[in-house]
């Protein structure tokens, strides 16, 4: 009889036995649903971050910053860049010509927390006119847009959310200007939900920035036209820019946090895998133990060693598997989709996103659970295969 | 004690077992030759620690002897690998044993068919001759039974129809009737008689009980790890 044969045989008979087991059984699943849990969801916030800057960045968005910046906040550019970026080849035009680019001025304003009184850097954003043509997926979904010239703002249906006192219709104040608050829109999910919008030039004032902008966003005729776009600008003495797709800006923008939650996730998921060792290891101790005499009789008929160590580490594996499943249906059950925010570290100012809960992260969370069991199936597998039958068959 | 005869399907020669305990070499075995030849029922018996269960283990490749050659059919069997060892016990060992060792989870019928899944027969099959060997010790309506559904003395006759269900050269029965009350302990013994006479199985049984001893062909008295003595039926 094949070794795998023998393997089903044995495996089989293992799991005929499981009810016997079941609370021993119950705690390991526990236990590994627990770790697997938390290591989806905090891998999920990752996901989350990675998605919100991900889903901001089109491919056919340029973002034009002060040559040497790493982010909006450290760069600076003239108003007088504007005009010359803005006629370089591969910019889109509207219908009478005009280039579609949006001067922007990024500023970071203190606001409560809904529900925690303390405050947060919350990204307040001055756009120029047309700034709603190159987020295509920006919809005004309370309210109206701000107007121009105007101290109004439209707040993001992220930030209005997380933060307290910016419901349609409030009045705030930052900076030495009050500010009305006039609608509420979403941009597909993306980081502008975030953010609080102004015109670009009454926050110049409000914060007295002179003419200096911080970013121009373009959009580009085609995807294709953003390497046309950028050896221009390169080519032009008269500006010393850099220039990204907007995509590749927010993949960038998002690293750090995403590499740091990641990290974060995993090392919890380490501390806690051990102690889920642990159960596991004593679940199947337990399991052998119970065992001894049947197992003894196995081998003394002519099963082999090695189909019983496989049969404990299939069982361990099994019980992995399980606690691996509920812990990632927990996950997507309680946490897809929920809101909340974080600290962007490249702008020092809050964004927010929704915990996302992939097949992937399903996946790698239950690969986890199953390496745990399988850790923890090890040594009482071998000691199950390499015990003496002969102090076996004696067991009571 | 010698008991080198002729040539049988058992041949021991020379054989210690000792083990270390607590820093102290205790001697189970002490160069014991022995002879049993195919058909032949055997009875060992002795005190307990004369090593009656550590001899029949010996023989049916479950322990090693740390000196001296065991031979069954010809086959050096203390110089198998762990794997060999196990498929020849497959091939060639019936075991039954003083407390049953039937599985609980597991049906009368897959129970006996436990041996056979380590031959290459059909599942049908398999399951035609764990019935049939059921048949054969009586207990043809108790199949389906879980061990737990049966008295003690069918749960041993199970034993027996596990042990002969692949037709092995030996049977090796460990205090079979340990555990049983007088009735079902002599129900046992006719049907390891029985498969004697009638099958020609060759047959080693470890017996504290003088009644047992007495339907064996012979019966070999143990002490101190040597053969003392030996009586015939």
């Amino acid at each position: 009889m094949s070794l795998l044969s023998q393997v089903g045989a044995v495996t089989a008979m293992n799991l005929r036995n499981l009810p016997q087991r079941a609370a021993s059984s119950a705690v390991a699943v526990v236990g590994v649903a627990g770790v697997t849990l938390v290591l989806v969801a905090v891998l999920s916030i990752a996901e989350g971050f990675r998605a919100a800057l991900e889903l901001s960045g089109s491919e056919d968005v340029a973002i034009v910053l002060r040559s040497g910046s790493t982010d909006e906040l450290t760069s600076g550019l003239q108003q007088g860049s504007v005009p010359v970026i803005a006629d370089a080849p591969g910019v889109a035009r509207l219908p009478d010509g005009a280039p579609v680019v949006s001067p922007e001025l990024y500023v970071v304003v203190d606001v409560p927390i809904r529900g925690k009184g303390s405050a947060a850097n919350a990204p307040l954003r001055g756009v120029g006119p047309l700034a709603a043509q190159i987020r295509r997926e920006l919809r005004v979904v309370e309210g109206r847009m701000f107007q121009p010239g105007t101290s109004e703002v439209i707040v993001g249906d992220g930030a209005a959310q997380q933060y307290a006192g910016l419901e349609v219709g409030r009045t705030v104040r930052w900076g030495t200007t009050t500010w009305t608050i006039v609608g509420r829109f979403t941009d597909g999910g993306g980081v502008a939900e975030s953010e609080i919008w102004s015109d670009a030039r009454v926050l110049q004032q409000a914060y007295n920035r002179g003419s200096l902008f911080q970013s121009l966003r373009v959009r580009l005729e085609s995807a294709a036209a953003f390497g046309r776009f950028r050896d221009a600008l390169a080519a032009d003495p008269r500006l010393s820019v850099r220039v990204e797709r907007e995509q590749a800006f927010y993949a960038e923008q998002s690293a750090f946090l995403r590499s740091l939650v990641t990290s974060a996730g995993w090392t919890i998921a380490a501390m806690m895998g051990v102690g889920a060792v642990f159960a596991a290891l004593n679940t199947l101790y337990n399991a052998v133990s119970s065992r001894v005499r049947e197992i003894a009789t196995l081998r003394a008929i002519g099963f082999g060693a090695m189909p019983v160590l496989v049969s404990v580490l299939v069982e361990a594996m099994l019980l992995g598997l399980a606690g691996g499943l509920i812990g990632g249906l927990a996950a997507y059950l309680t946490l897809n989709g929920l809101r909340s925010s974080t600290l962007n570290w490249q702008n020092f100012s809050q964004i927010t996103f929704a915990f996302t809960v992939t097949p992937r992260l399903v996946a790698s969370g239950m690969l986890y659970g199953l390496l745990l069991t399988l850790l923890g199936g090890l040594l009482p597998g071998w000691r199950a295969a390499r015990a003496p039958i002969t102090a076996g068959l004696r067991a009571t | 004690m010698n008991d080198g005869g002729g040539a049988g399907v058992v041949e021991l020669r020379g054989v210690c077992k000792s083990y270390s305990r607590g820093g102290e070499t205790v001697h189970v075995l002490d160069e014991l030759t022995l002879s049993i030849p195919r058909g032949d029922f055997v009875a060992l018996m002795g005190p307990s620690g004369s090593g009656k269960t550590t001899l029949l283990n010996l023989i049916g490749g479950l322990d090693r002897p740390t000196g001296g050659s065991i031979e069954v059919e010809g086959l050096a069997i203390d110089r198998l690998s762990e794997a060999a060892l196990a498929r020849w016990r497959a091939d060639h060992v019936g075991f039954v044993f003083q407390a049953y060792n039937l599985l609980p989870v597991l049906s009368a019928e897959r129970n006996v068919e436990l041996p056979l899944l380590l031959t290459r027969l059909p599942a049908p099959e398999r399951l035609r001759r764990a019935r049939t060997a059921l048949a054969l010790v009586g207990l043809a309506d108790r199949a389906r039974h879980r061990p737990r559904e049966l008295s003690g003395g069918q749960e041993q006759r199970v034993g027996i129809a596990r042990a002969i269900v692949t037709d092995p050269t030996l049977l090796l029965c460990d205090e079979p009737t340990g555990d049983l009350d007088r009735r079902s302990g002599d129900e046992v013994l006719d049907l390891l008689g029985a498969l004697n006479r009638e099958f020609g199985k060759t047959i080693v049984m470890v017996t504290h009980d003088p009644r047992a001893a007495q339907r064996a062909r012979r019966t070999l008295h143990l002490d101190k790890g040597r053969l003392e003595r030996e009586t015939r039926a």
